[in-house]
């Protein structure tokens, strides 16, 4: 929100009509909860906002050495390892293999972190 | 539509508002000590009194806990708006262990920043005098996080008598020139001229840690390091030079 705030002052607007937000699947971030904190925050910073609009990106993984393409779906973790990606999505990396190849050299394609991936006047 | 910076940097900038000095400990050559030498640094200012974190910014292979004697998943972060580094010994104390759990975590270049931008942006750090911050060796990624973004650091450069670690860290010099508190010889079984010369170009103190064998034996245990012959030199150069920096920063 503070980037957000920043942002509104280096362009002059001083309003902006929507803000829209990626959630990254692999960091698991309650979206109720997310909304109102983020509502919260815009009054904090006195950040006039009209709508938020909050977009869940899916998690997938490609193989660097085969190739092959995975979803976090597809997967079934322990909660204690969901819990670890959901604080450092990087410690994916300590627990995934490519299902194909087993390899450990692999993308995390999409579904990473909170993004704000823009602002409309 | 326009699209913002990676929010993350302006939180990491938050989260270290509070922090007085950020102290790396550098070296661009492996196994030279850095490790021990921040965690007996860290160790040496609380005992002064001092308010202090810990970051194993060694995001692939970090071993500061093995020196503190933290088991992976003994201890953890506890979740409070961002997470609350563990306390040990009176140390706060941040690391990738905590979440990978010890297990091999390969990163590539990009995920390297991504980690250290992710794990600074939600540690809750709150107020501390000091932030010492042992670095894995290299020029990569690590180390170009510290210099893009925590523009304000005093470090101190570590190497060992070797020429092939003086060559390397007389190199890293070049880039880290005018942050620099101190240059440390670790293990120091002779005082070569390069080293010397080293902190006179730099302007700064040259301070010399001896070879101590007890050292390894006391891995794991604050304690008993503290009693060693090593953590007590560090105390009084290193736990002095940084009371020195903290005295001309303002609170």
């Amino acid at each position: 929100m503070l980037s957000l705030s920043q942002y509104l002052r280096e362009v002059g607007w001083g309003r902006v009509s929507r803000v829209v937000v990626s959630l990254g699947e692999l960091q698991a971030v309650d979206r109720e909860v997310f909304e109102f904190a983020l509502k919260e925050l815009a009054n904090l910073y006195s950040v006039d906002i009209g709508r938020f609009e909050l977009v869940e990106e899916e998690a997938s993984f490609e193989c660097r050495s085969c190739g092959f393409r995975w979803r976090l779906k597809d997967l079934e973790l322990p909660d204690e390892v969901r819990e670890a990606i959901h604080f450092l999505p990087e410690a994916a990396y300590a627990y995934l293999r490519c299902p194909r190849c087993g390899s450990a050299d692999f993308i995390l394609a999409s579904g990473r972190g909170v993004k704000l991936e823009g602002v409309e006047p | 539509m326009s699209t913002l910076q990676d929010p993350r940097l302006v939180a990491v900038c938050e989260r270290l508002k509070e922090v007085r000095a950020v102290v790396p400990f550098l070296s661009s050559k492996g196994g030279v000590g850095k490790t021990l030498v921040s965690v007996a640094t860290a160790l040496a200012l609380v005992r002064r009194g001092l308010r202090v974190g810990l970051l194993d910014l060694d995001v692939t292979n970090p071993t500061v806990h093995l020196v503190l004697g933290v088991r992976p998943g003994s201890v953890a972060p506890k979740e409070e708006y961002g997470v609350v580094p563990p306390e040990v010994s009176g140390v706060r104390v941040m690391s990738t262990v905590f979440y990978t759990l010890g297990k091999p975590t390969p990163l590539r270049g990009d995920s390297i920043s991504s980690a250290i931008r992710e794990l600074l942006s939600i540690t809750k750090w709150g107020p501390l005098d000091v932030l010492v911050v042992d670095t894995p060796p290299g020029m990569s990624d690590e180390l170009l996080e510290l210099l893009t973004y925590i523009r304000r650091f005093s470090s101190f450069l570590v190497t060992t008598p070797s020429r092939l670690s003086l060559e390397s860290t007389t190199r890293l010099a070049e880039l880290v020139a005018g942050r620099v508190a101190g240059v440390v010889l670790n293990m120091a079984w002779e005082i070569p001229e390069e080293v010397a010369r080293l902190a006179d170009r730099l302007s700064v103190p040259l301070y010399t840690l001896p070879y101590d064998s007890s050292v390894e034996v006391a891995l794991g245990n604050p304690e008993k390091l503290a009693g060693t012959r090593f953590a007590k030199a560090v105390d009084t150069y290193l736990g002095e030079r940084v009371l020195r920096l903290l005295s001309t920063t303002p609170r």
